[in-house]
């Protein structure tokens, strides 16, 4: 299973008919047990609506008077039992429901009121993390190649149309985009023009600048601490891990990238006219939900 | 057995809270005191792990919240969190989504907003 596949599973912490209430510092604690260990929790009360039940799998938590017998779908655990956080994780490896804790959401959310479909996204991208729908249209479909915590291609865009809500700083954290960002967006354009070129291609001419010098430099350990010191530099008024910017990819690979991006979403659109989604509608559940 | 106080949810309207699991940007303690007081609140809601993961995976969870109606959400900035559910292919409605801020808000101010006193929150326009 990919990181980016698969279903939580749903745990119901049920204080209604035929069971017992929680006390409110045990209902807290397995609220906050659960949510840490990656389970959605929902809590129905007097009647105030919660989401319907979908098809994920549930694990129905309670006191209850008279334990509910189990069916397809629906696993039961007593409070008075084994560990809570115990039992859903058992349920969780039996039920085949994702695992979380393993990759660190971070990928780039695409602001659509404010994109204008340039495309500099895709091109700077070194991990295929952009790509096009079916109207040509730039969106994100590869979440999980994104580097952690590398906001680089939120940089290149010139409408501050990027987000990364896990960003310390706005307004790549999803904070309102006030004039002075769009204002230093707009200057950041206009000094890459003055650089000769747009940003990709100055962070390429600075990456290639500190190639030569690090070949042509006899003392090798000089040299690589001055592109190590380069690197740190300019990742540093960017943000960008070095990694990264010691492997900007060449013109080429570009096109090359673009042209795969094509190719792909062609084949998605002939396989999503022969696949039917053949799943069960889902069924309501009578557990508050 | 009911837990016997009042439903503070408002009329019809759902509940969601994100936990941010897999980040430090939402302030530890804003979210304990929200997620503390709502649980005690007597309401019914909604808790996720982390929007972010879920937007991510598409999880049809988020549909099913979209598609829920009037909702306030705990979770951090507005913007951040409308992209989100669009990504997921389950745009939220532009009308009666109220999303609240812990990353800049007060557990109060939050709290104020998502389990207000019944009656006080109900017929109130919501905003996105
Ligand atoms: S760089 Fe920005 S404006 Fe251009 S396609 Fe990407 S998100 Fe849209
Ligand atoms: S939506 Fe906001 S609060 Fe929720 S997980 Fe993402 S960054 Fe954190």
């Amino acid at each position: 299973m990919s990181r980016t596949q698969g279903t939580n599973l749903r745990v119901i912490l049920y204080e209604g008919a035929g069971s017992e209430a929680l006390s409110p510092d045990e209902r807290f604690r397995l609220l906050t047990s659960l949510l840490e260990d990656g389970f959605e929790v929902t809590r129905p009360a007097n009647g105030g609506k919660v989401s319907p039940a979908d098809g994920a799998p549930i694990l129905l938590l309670g006191r209850f008077r008279e334990l509910p017998a189990a069916e397809a779908g629906l696993h039961v655990h007593d409070l008075s039992g084994k560990d809570a956080l115990e039992a859903a994780r058992e349920v969780r490896a039996r039920s085949g429901a994702r695992r979380l804790g393993e990759w660190k959401p971070w990928f780039p959310v695409i602001d659509y009121e404010r994109c204008t479909n340039c495309m500099q996204c895709l091109t700077f991208c070194l991990f295929d993390v952009y790509g096009v729908d079916e109207g040509q249209r730039i969106q994100v479909q590869n979440q999980s190649n994104c580097k952690t915590d590398c906001p680089a291609c939120s940089r290149v865009c010139p409408e501050v149309a990027i987000l990364f809500p896990k960003y310390k700083n706005g307004p790549i954290n999803g904070d309102a985009v006030k004039q002075e960002d769009v204002r230093r967006e707009a200057m950041k354009v206009d000094i890459t023009a003055l650089l000769g070129g747009d940003l990709y291609a100055s962070l390429r001419s600075r990456q290639q600048e500190a190639r030569k010098r690090f070949s042509t430099e006899r003392d090798e350990s000089r040299a690589i601490l001055e592109r190590k010191r380069c690197l740190k530099e300019l990742g540093k008024e960017l943000d960008i891990p070095d990694e990264v910017l010691m492997s900007l990819p060449s013109v080429e690979d570009i096109h090359s990238r673009a042209e795969r991006a094509k190719a792909k979403m062609a084949a998605r659109q002939a396989r999503s006219q022969t696949v039917k989604d053949s799943r069960p509608a889902p069924t309501e559940k009578e557990w508050g939900i | 057995m009911s837990t016997g106080t009042p439903d503070g949810s408002g009329s019809g309207v759902r509940l969601l809270y994100c936990h941010c699991a897999y980040a430090k940007v939402v302030p530890p303690e804003v979210k304990a005191e929200v997620l503390r007081r709502l649980s005690e609140s007597g309401a019914a809601f909604d808790a996720v792990p982390d929007l972010c993961d879920m937007s991510a995976r598409k999880d049809p969870a988020l549909a099913r919240i979209a598609g829920s109606g009037a909702t306030r959400i705990a979770a951090c900035y507005p913007r951040a969190v409308k992209w989100l559910f669009h990504a997921a292919g389950a745009p939220l409605p532009a009308e009666g989504v109220e999303i609240l801020n812990m990353r800049t808000q007060s557990a109060g101010e939050v709290l104020e907003r998502l389990v207000p006193p019944p009656a006080a929150g109900d017929g109130e326009e919501a905003r996105l």
